[in-house]
């Protein structure tokens, strides 16, 4: 089992996410909701962070993502998108949430 | 003050204004404008079904001066003056027509 | 006219996630009422605020992206967007929504006030406001 790691800030503002992948192990779950969901954007001056990020799987909350407007045509590869039932799914089903906020 | 219109009652906030934007019907004007002592005529209604699809398109109640210019320009110039909408709407075209619509208080208005 | 004073309200955060976009926005629309010179500036993060295909049906929030698209029947004239930003965020302007504006008085008409701008004139602009709020 592995941790699930939720991101909020915009990677653009804030360092949440470079931090939340750094700070975490190989097998890693990270999640983008609100403001975080512009992380899983492709063609980005920071879409390498998660593109780039091996050993970790990401999720991004669709819901956050239609309000921002983003397309799924627009996010990196290999990004999951989940529901809130999905949300809760994937803290059910590992050891422990860390919000990086 | 909930408001009873067509044999349903509708949830309103403290100054009257319905509660959700989604419930409105007709009838919930009508029962408003009774209450008012108004009856609604054609031109009452061409400013609520303007108000309807003016936040439809943009999420927001007009404000006055911009709900002014904008009837001007779809219903007519003779129309589009603040006292040709007060006559109307006596309380003020603003707050009124935008209850009657079933739109929230438009912002800015105090 | 001496009186009127050219305001340019500064928006660098994102929307939905936090309440500084509404909040910018709603004083626009207030301040609309005060007939002065208002231009929108939106760098950084803000640049999200204009993109267009918005659907909060899923999240419980207001959706007020189209509520931009009425700023110029609000008098606003100017809506630049910084051009470092928008392609830091793999954007262009036709992911941003338009704004038209119209004098009603002279019924001169511009079909799309946003105007992307190099962090040079940004800085022209700035300077030639006679006060900038910052959201």
């Amino acid at each position: 089992m592995a941790d699930l790691y939720t991101v909020n800030k915009s990677p653009f503002e804030k360092n949440s996410l470079e931090d939340a992948i750094r700070f975490s192990s190989e097998g890693a779950s990270i999640l983008l909701i609100e403001d975080g969901v512009y992380g899983a954007m492709a063609g980005t001056a920071v879409s390498d962070l998660v593109a780039g990020a091996t050993g970790r799987k990401f999720y991004a909350l669709r819901a956050d993502l239609k309000a921002r407007g983003i397309a799924e045509d627009r996010l990196i590869d290999g990004v999951e998108l989940v529901d809130y039932a999905g949300f809760v799914d994937l803290v059910v089903n590992h050891d422990k949430v860390q919000a990086w906020l | 003050m909930p408001i009873e219109a067509n044999g349903k009652v509708f949830e309103t906030d403290e100054e009257g204004y319905l509660a959700n934007i989604n419930e409105w019907e007709p009838a919930v004007a009508e029962a408003m404008a009774k209450e008012d002592d108004l009856e609604l005529t054609d031109e009452h209604w061409d400013i609520i079904n303007f108000l309807r699809e003016y936040y439809e398109e943009y999420q927001i109640a007009p404000a006055v001066r911009v709900l002014t210019k904008a009837v001007g320009k779809k219903l007519g110039k003779e129309k589009g003056n603040s006292k040709y909408l007060y006559g109307l709407f006596p309380y003020g075209p603003g707050k009124q027509a935008c209850r009657y619509a079933g739109l929230p208080k438009p912002t800015g208005c105090v | 006219m001496s009186d009127v004073k050219k305001f340019m309200y500064l928006n660098r955060r994102a929307p939905y996630g936090t309440i500084y976009a509404w909040e910018s926005l709603e004083v626009v629309l207030i301040g609309a009422a005060f007939d002065q010179e208002v231009s929108l500036m939106f760098v950084d993060d803000g640049v999200f605020q204009l993109v267009k295909g918005s659907d909060t049906s899923e999240s419980d929030m207001k959706n007020f992206t189209p509520t931009y698209r009425t700023l110029g029947d609000y008098g606003v004239r100017h809506m630049y967007v910084d051009k470092a930003s928008l392609e830091a965020r793999g954007l262009t302007q036709d992911d941003l929504i338009e704004v038209a504006w119209e004098d009603w008085e002279t019924e001169e008409e511009v079909d799309n006030i946003v105007e992307i701008l190099d962090s040079k004139e940004i800085a022209k602009k700035l300077e030639e406001s006679d006060v900038v709020f910052s959201f």
